[in-house]
Parts: structure tokens; sequence; C-alpha cells
């Protein structure tokens, strides 16, 4: 079957899994039921337990579905302790469903599926190896990629019911209240591992710094924790983000991110009380230099900034440029200390960030995003999740989510060394064209026709040179040459969702 | 024709090509690593090929190390490792441009 973005779907695969094809970005008013998770009663006493194999041995049985968080990123040593302890084990059958896998899982997670510990995985992204490893099909059962925002939806519609919730904390105390701030390995918002902490049937905290009762500020509570084990070292602090932060001195990226700037400095929306979302990228830091120096020539604030945080937008908070920051989860330790002493940074977990199924959530009031691109075609649809040699190396993130703002720009440049990032067609469908407005490379800019709106206020700038995205894919491809198609078989290893849990688009096995 | 010498040609930056040409007896023979190899490296192939005929070379031995030259580059490098090899460096192949 083909879906709404022309994307040939697996038949087979779509109905042994009862998946729906996408159809529209507009999730509608449907009525829903959340689900709840068990809960094994005690009074809270009991919940210290020695090592994490007494834990997974009390918790983990074949079968099951369990996850962590990926707040730690790089710095991760809580997802390589537990799984080591659940293969040894020989446990077999898990659904691994983690909010994202970083770099440092990889090897353990290939060790896990040849070890048949892990045969089925739910995740944002993958990269390196593993990402390598499952588009060779190499994991039996195709992986499924949610954006944060959909993950939040199906943990609460059930589609994912986690068993064991394995969460890394930076401190905690012997009933299981803990935050991401305090501590040696800090990591700031704990947004994505909320949704674990209050859906999984059993919540099991690991710590290296256990606090006094009762400690506070909690994010997880002891209403929602089983177990707490005390581990020597949860993170290596040094890899959990990026240091500090250094503004880009490319002269591609400083273009587009001026070019970007002046986007939203003359679109309809940039006005007081205005609302953004930036990525980490180099061009996106940028882009909030910009920003901040119109912000203030203009006498505008923002009412909120949104999403994964950096510190050179909590600075635009502490300047007063920004009232509030929604902050689910941060990109550097300025941003994670930041939450700490900045009580206008509120913590927000990823059903209140990103979650569709909602009684409204924080992207549906979001103004303006910026979000990058590995392609773009030229139907505006975004690829963030396969390489130009049609490998994953990404991940969905908040990208689908994000979008859905009223100004969506993407930026990328046109060429990236021999790869055009405009294309024909991108190799996976992430995010539709429907949710995306404005494409801004470096030679200029593209704007969606069917933002008519956008045509008149952005269409005659000075020094931003307007092209239909057809004429800046020939661009591209005049530079660079027309690629090979890429050849894959007919084995799917993994699905995208969009966000309201239909499939967007399909990943097809490598050819070599 | 054959080569006279050996000669390195490029850099291994990104956007360029590094090129080393080295006697042969098997006609042109490429050994090519490029991270866009499934894309490009028929085309990476064709335009060595094309500018070493240019230069009549026949037989030789070509390692390449692409870091996504654009074909202006593979060609400029080609040319610039043909002629050193040639040893004819000093005589610039205008027609080759």
């Amino acid at each position: 079957m083909k879906n709404n973005v022309n994307r040939e779907l697996p038949d087979d695969v779509m109905s042994a899994l009862d998946y729906k094809p996408y159809e529209t970005t507009n999730i509608g008013n449907p009525d829903i039921q959340r689900v709840a998770p068990s809960v094994h009663v005690q009074t809270g006493d009991d919940k210290l337990v020695d090592s994490i194999e007494d834990v997974v041995k009390a918790t983990v049985k074949d079968g099951m579905t369990i996850s962590f968080h990926h707040h730690f990123r790089n710095g991760d040593f809580v997802f390589n302790k537990v799984m080591r302890v659940i293969i040894d084990a020989g446990i077999k059958n898990l659904t691994l469903a983690p909010s994202s896998l970083t770099g440092v899982m990889n090897d353990m997670v290939i060790e896990a599926i040849k070890a048949g510990t892990v045969t089925n995985i739910t995740s944002s992204g993958m990269r390196g190896s593993l990402g390598d490893f499952v588009s060779h099909g190499n994991l039996k059962n195709p992986v499924i990629f949610r954006s944060h925002g959909d993950r939040a939806r199906a943990i609460e519609h059930g589609d994912i019911k986690i068993d064991v919730a394995f969460l890394g904390v930076p401190n905690a105390d012997k009933l299981g209240n803990a935050n991401g701030m305090d501590g040696k390995a800090v990591f700031g918002s704990l947004g994505y591992a909320l949704m674990d902490a209050q859906y999984a049937n059993k919540v099991v905290l690991l710590t290296d710094n256990l606090m006094p009762y009762p400690n506070t500020p909690a994010s997880i509570k002891q209403t929602q924790v089983d177990y707490v084990v005390q581990v020597d070292q949860v993170g290596d602090p040094d890899k959990i983000g990026s240091g500090a932060t250094r503004f880009t001195k490319d002269p591609k990226e400083l273009k587009i991110a001026s070019t970007v700037n002046d986007v939203i400095v003359n679109s309809p929306y940039f006005k007081d009380g205005f609302s953004f979302q930036t990525g980490s990228g180099g061009a996106a830091l940028a882009v909030t230099r910009y920003l901040r120096q119109a912000m203030i020539d203009n006498k505008i604030k923002a009412s909120f900034a949104l999403g994964g945080i950096t510190k050179p937008t909590t600075d635009l908070l502490n300047e007063g440029l920004i009232d509030r920051v929604m902050d689910v989860q941060d990109f550097d330790k300025g941003a994670a200390d930041s939450m700490h002493t900045n009580p206008k940074q509120q913590e927000i977990d990823a059903s209140w960030y990103a979650d569709p199924d909602n009684k409204g959530a924080m992207v549906d009031q979001l103004d303006v995003v910026i979000l990058s691109a590995l392609e773009i075609d030229t139907k505006f649809n975004v690829n963030v999740m396969t390489g130009s040699d049609g490998v994953i190396r990404g991940a969905v993130g908040g990208h689908q989510d994000a979008a859905t703002a009223k100004l969506t720009i993407i930026s990328a440049p046109l060429v990236r060394g021999r790869i055009a990032t405009v294309v024909p067609d991108v190799t996976t469908v992430v995010t539709p064209g429907d949710s995306i407005d404005v494409l801004v490379t470096e030679y200029g800019i593209a704007i969606n026709p069917k933002r008519k709106d956008l045509q008149e206020s952005l269409g005659h700038l000075a020094g931003v040179p307007v092209y239909t995205i057809d004429e800046l894919q020939k661009m591209a491809a005049a530079k660079v040459g027309t690629p090979k198609p890429l050849e894959f078989t007919d084995r799917t290893v993994a699905l995208v969702e969009y966000r309201d849990g239909s499939v967007i688009d399909a990943i097809h096995e490598v050819k070599d | 024709m054959e080569i006279k010498q050996t000669a390195l040609a490029g850099t291994l930056e990104s956007s360029d090509i590094q090129i080393m040409l080295s006697k042969g007896t098997d006609g042109i023979t490429i050994d090519l690593e490029s991270d866009v190899e499934k894309q490009f490296g028929d085309q990476i192939r064709k335009v060595i090929t094309d500018t070493l005929a240019e230069f009549n070379i026949d037989n030789v031995k070509v390692k390449a190390v692409d870091k996504g030259a654009l074909d202006c580059v593979i060609k400029a490098r080609t040319i610039a490792v043909a002629q050193r090899a040639l040893q004819t460096q000093d005589q610039p192949a205008w027609e080759a441009f």
C-alpha cells in the first residue's frame, strides 16, 4: 500500500503489526483512553537493593519490555551496566524501548541482539555501528522509530507497555525521590524519563548519590518507584553534553543562520510574546545569537523557548529576553545548571512537550521552530533518519512534533561535500512536507507553495533570494551530479511512525 | 603511454581527492576509496579514466582517496598528478582543461 506521502509500505508487516498508513498532519479531536501501570503495594521501607543482579532477578522475565532514558547521552554508564547483567542472566526475547539510543550503547545492543536477549527495538533513533547492523538486516523484527512526542503518546495509549524501566539519576533518596540537577553526572531536565517513571509497571532507579530522605525537588517521585540501586557511577559528566558552547565560524553556517534570522524577523510571528524552538547544531546556535540582537533592536520579548535547551537560550532567559524556558532536555552543562537556579526554566515531560493526543501540548503553542535536515525533497518532505548511503544514522527526535509550529524553518546547506541536501525524493520520509514552511540554504530560500501568506511577507527581502524548491534541487544537482540510485532489498528493517502512530515510511535492508 | 615516476596530487581534506599514480602494466587500474562510492563511484572512475586518456596514459595504477570531491576537482587533481607522473609540469597541457 502507499500512504499520503507516496511511500510504498510493506503490506505484510503493516497488517502483522496492525498499522495504518500515514494520512495527514491533522490530529483532530478524537476521544482516547490512556492506560495505567500496575502497582505492587508497599510502604517504601525496603526499596534499597544491593545490586543490579538482585533487581534484575526480581523484575525482568523473558519477553518483557524494558526501558531506559538517554539523558546521559554519550556519558551513560547505566544502560551498559544493566544490559550486561540482563544478557548474562540469559534472559531472552526482550523489547528494548528507550527514549533513544546513544553511541555508547551500540556495542551492548548488538551483543544483546546476537544473544537473543533483545528481539524488538523501539527508539527515537540510532547511529554508528548499531544503525549499520540493523540496516544490514541483523535484527529479525523491524525497529519502530518514534518521535519524542509519539513515544509519549504510545506509552499513554499502551502501544508501548513498559514492564521495567531502569532510570539512572544523579541523586535519589532511599524511597526514590530524584531529580537530574544535583550530583556528579547531572543533565538537568528528566523530561523523557518522566514518562517511564509514570507509566512503567516497575520503576528501578540507579544512582551514585544516595541523599537523605526526603530528597527535593523531586522530579521522579517515591510514589512511582519500586527499587533504588546504588552504583559506583551513573555517568561521565564530561560526555553528557557538549562543553562550553562555541559559536560557529563556518561562513556557510553563518550565512544560513543570518538568513534564518531574516526569515523569522520578517515573518508575521515576530512580535512581542512570540515563542520559538531551536536545535543544538552550529547554525541553530548562531541563529539564537542573531535573534537576540533582533529582539533587542525591535524591543520584542519571547513568551517561551521550548525543547532541547542550550546555554545561549538560557542566557536569553537571564537577560529577560525570554520569559520562560520549557525544558524537556538540556544539551549542555550551562543549560542544565540554569534549570537548578532559575525557577523560570520549567522541567516538562515528553507528553507536555509534544504528545499529539493531549489536552494541548507545548508544541501546539509554538510559533517558530528551526530544524535541520539530512535531506529535503521537492515536496518539502524531510529525512533526518537515513544517510546518503541508505544506512540508519539519525533520530526522529522532536522533528515531527516541533514541525507543527506556525512557522517551521528547515536550515540546511544546499550540498554537503558531494551529497545534495535538496533532492527529488528523500530516502526516508520522517517529517511530511505539509508541516514545513520555509527551507533556508546558503544560496537562498524556498517557501512552501501552500503558504501563500509567507510568499507575500518573505518573497521580497533584501539579500534573501527566493527560489522554488525545484530550482534549488536543480542547482544542487548541477553542482554534484546525479547520484546512482541506492539499492535496497525487499526486507523491512524499520518502520518510521508519524507522531499520531500511523506509518510514514519503511526502511529497507541496504544491498552492499 | 607509460608514466615516468610515481606521483601524488591532492589532499585528504573534505571535498578534495588525493590521487597517486604509479607504474602499471595492466591498463588503467583504479583503487578507489570514497564515502560516496555507492552513489558516485562509477562517475569518479570515469572522470579519472577520461582525464588520463587525454594524456594518452594507458598503463597506470591509480590509488584515489576521495573525500566528496566534485567532478571539476577530480579532473584538476588528475591533470596535476598526470603531469607530475609524466614529468611535464613545466608544459601545462592546456588542451586537457
